[in-house]
């Protein structure tokens, strides 16, 4: 048994041993878990995936003389200033009202986060405080104030994974998907990914210090759609979607090798973002679950045309082999979040862990287990 | 020495034409099939490199067109941008001959130009935006 507070004196002394996610599992196959338990302080996750719930909260700073910011656009991209005067957030799917789905509010903040200039336009019905109707200006990551991403809903804990029934091809957020079960996409760091190795959420939560962007950040909240009460093998993995977390983070202090606008073909605009969490090894249970292999974790394939109910539990170790079997046809798979910048990500939260400079975090309350399922939208009458 | 990259068309009543034989006897030329679907009674495609004398090249494509049968040049060739990719695997997801491949122990993108059939879906399906066609 250790505490977090012994970890970090470890930490600062910089005696901490640290193992990313997929060492850990060949550490343990060579020592055991009692020997791996006692000798491992933190385990380093990963993951570099799609994530559309993604943004910025941004502060101009206040021009003279001032303005009430009604509608303001970021290179025509449109961003939400129902806040005070000079607050603003774009969202990452926001799309250019020049050039579509060229361009959204990922690239926005890709471009803030590379230090490039960005046009500014407001709009605003003036006040007796704020007397200005308009402004035309352009700003970078040096001369606004705080510029921070906040998150809502990041870090799946597992995703299903997706075909096509159909016999014509589909453009979906799980990429192009080609006709007659054509092909399978999915998306995970599997066995690296942050809340596989911690299924129950017993060390990270809410206030957890995090790797995000190529910076530090926090978990916030229990991201939008965190659903606990998921269906779960016996070692605590959900077998679709469950866990989700809401982060944020300093904007300014990000990387774009880390924070990638993307946009998937037809459908829009979206953020590739690149969180890390650190597991402390409280127990031997911490331990044998951040073990965990990715024989040991499934996902379900879904039919996005909806025909088909597949009822397919797939093993992320299958769905990486290449090839999988659906109703006896062998079908191609393809990965949509990037194994090789996970393992870059898990490796160098390793490595500032190892050099003192990051301090594990005990969280200020814990991510909710609850059992109810979630909500659907009815469309309801007056 | 002349290598070109053909995508040849079979219309239902030519799918019984020898034509990949006659192309290596008859016009001496060295074939490099890089994708086939053909079955009787179907339109059928085959993509392939054709390598031989400049002459015989030009006699063979003639030879095609006289056969009743269609046939497109690839003039382009696909750029990979690899400084700017991150290697998510997206374009391996519609890559129809397997020219794009994630290498199981890097997990990076591995990029095979001689199977690559410049279709150009690849180009679409990067959300990255990596990949592109040029002349």
């Amino acid at each position: 048994m250790k505490t977090i507070a012994e970890i970090n004196e470890r930490i600062k002394n910089r005696k901490a041993v640290v193992v990313t996610a997929e060492e850990i599992i060949d550490l343990v196959e060579e020592k055991g878990v009692k020997k791996a338990a006692q000798e491992v302080d933190v385990v380093t996750t990963g993951t570099f995936g799609p994530m559309c719930s993604s943004g910025m909260f941004i502060n101009f700073g206040h021009p003279k003389p001032g303005i009430k910011m009604t509608r303001t656009w970021l290179n025509d991209v449109p961003a939400f200033s129902g806040l005070a005067a000079v607050d603003a957030y774009v969202g990452a799917t926001e799309m250019s009202e020049r050039q579509g789905m060229q361009y959204g509010g990922a690239h926005v903040i890709q471009d803030f986060i590379d230090g490039k200039d960005i046009r500014l336009y407001a709009e605003s019905y003036g006040t007796d405080c704020y007397p200005r109707r308009d402004i035309r200006t352009t700003i970078n990551k040096h001369n606004v104030n705080q510029a921070y991403l906040y998150n809502p809903r990041n870090c799946y804990q597992n995703y299903p994974a997706a075909t096509n029934s159909s016999d014509k091809i589909m453009y979906t957020y799980m990429g192009t998907l080609l006709p007659g079960f054509g092909n399978v996409t999915y998306s995970t760091s599997g066995e690296l990914s942050p809340l596989m190795n911690d299924p129950e959420y017993r060390t990270i939560g809410i206030g957890t210090r995090i790797f995000l962007g190529g910076t530090q950040g926090f978990v916030a909240w229990e991201g939008t759609q965190h659903d606990p009460g998921q269906a779960r093998l016996e070692n605590g993995t959900p077998v679709s979607s469950a866990g989700t977390l809401a982060v944020i983070g300093d904007a300014k202090k990000m990387s774009s090798r880390y924070i990638r606008a993307a946009i998937f073909d037809r459908y829009g605009v979206t953020l590739f973002v690149g969180i890390g969490i650190p597991i402390p090894m409280l127990d031997e249970d911490m331990l044998i679950k951040t073990a965990v292999r990715n024989r040991d974790i499934v996902t379900t394939l879904v039919d996005k045309s909806g025909r088909e109910d597949l009822g397919i539990r797939l093993s992320y170790e299958t769905l990486r082999s290449g090839w999988v079997d659906i109703k006896g046809r062998r079908v191609p798979t393809a990965p949509l979040s990037s194994l090789k910048i996970a393992r870059d990500i898990a490796s160098t939260l390793k490595d500032w862990i190892a050099n003192g400079q990051f301090l594990l975090s005990e969280p200020v309350e814990k991510l909710p287990y609850r059992k109810e399922r979630l909500n659907s939208l009815e469309i309801r009458g007056e | 020495m002349k290598t070109i990259k053909i995508s040849i068309y079979y219309p239902v009543d030519k799918i019984t034409v020898p034509l990949v034989s006659t192309l290596i006897k008859e016009f001496d030329l060295q074939v490099n099939i890089l994708h086939a679907d053909i079955s009787l009674n179907k339109t059928g495609t085959l993509v392939a490199d054709l390598a031989g004398d400049e002459r015989n090249v030009d006699d063979a494509l003639r030879y095609i067109e006289e056969q009743g049968i269609g046939y497109k040049l690839f003039n382009k060739q696909l750029i990979w941008h690899e400084e700017l990719c991150v290697h998510c695997g997206a374009c391996t997801a519609v890559c129809p001959s397997h020219a794009l491949t994630m290498s199981h122990e890097t997990w990076s993108l591995e990029f095979d130009k001689e199977k690559c059939l410049v279709c150009g879906l690849c180009t679409k399906a990067c959300p990255l935006n990596v990949m592109s066609l040029q002349d």
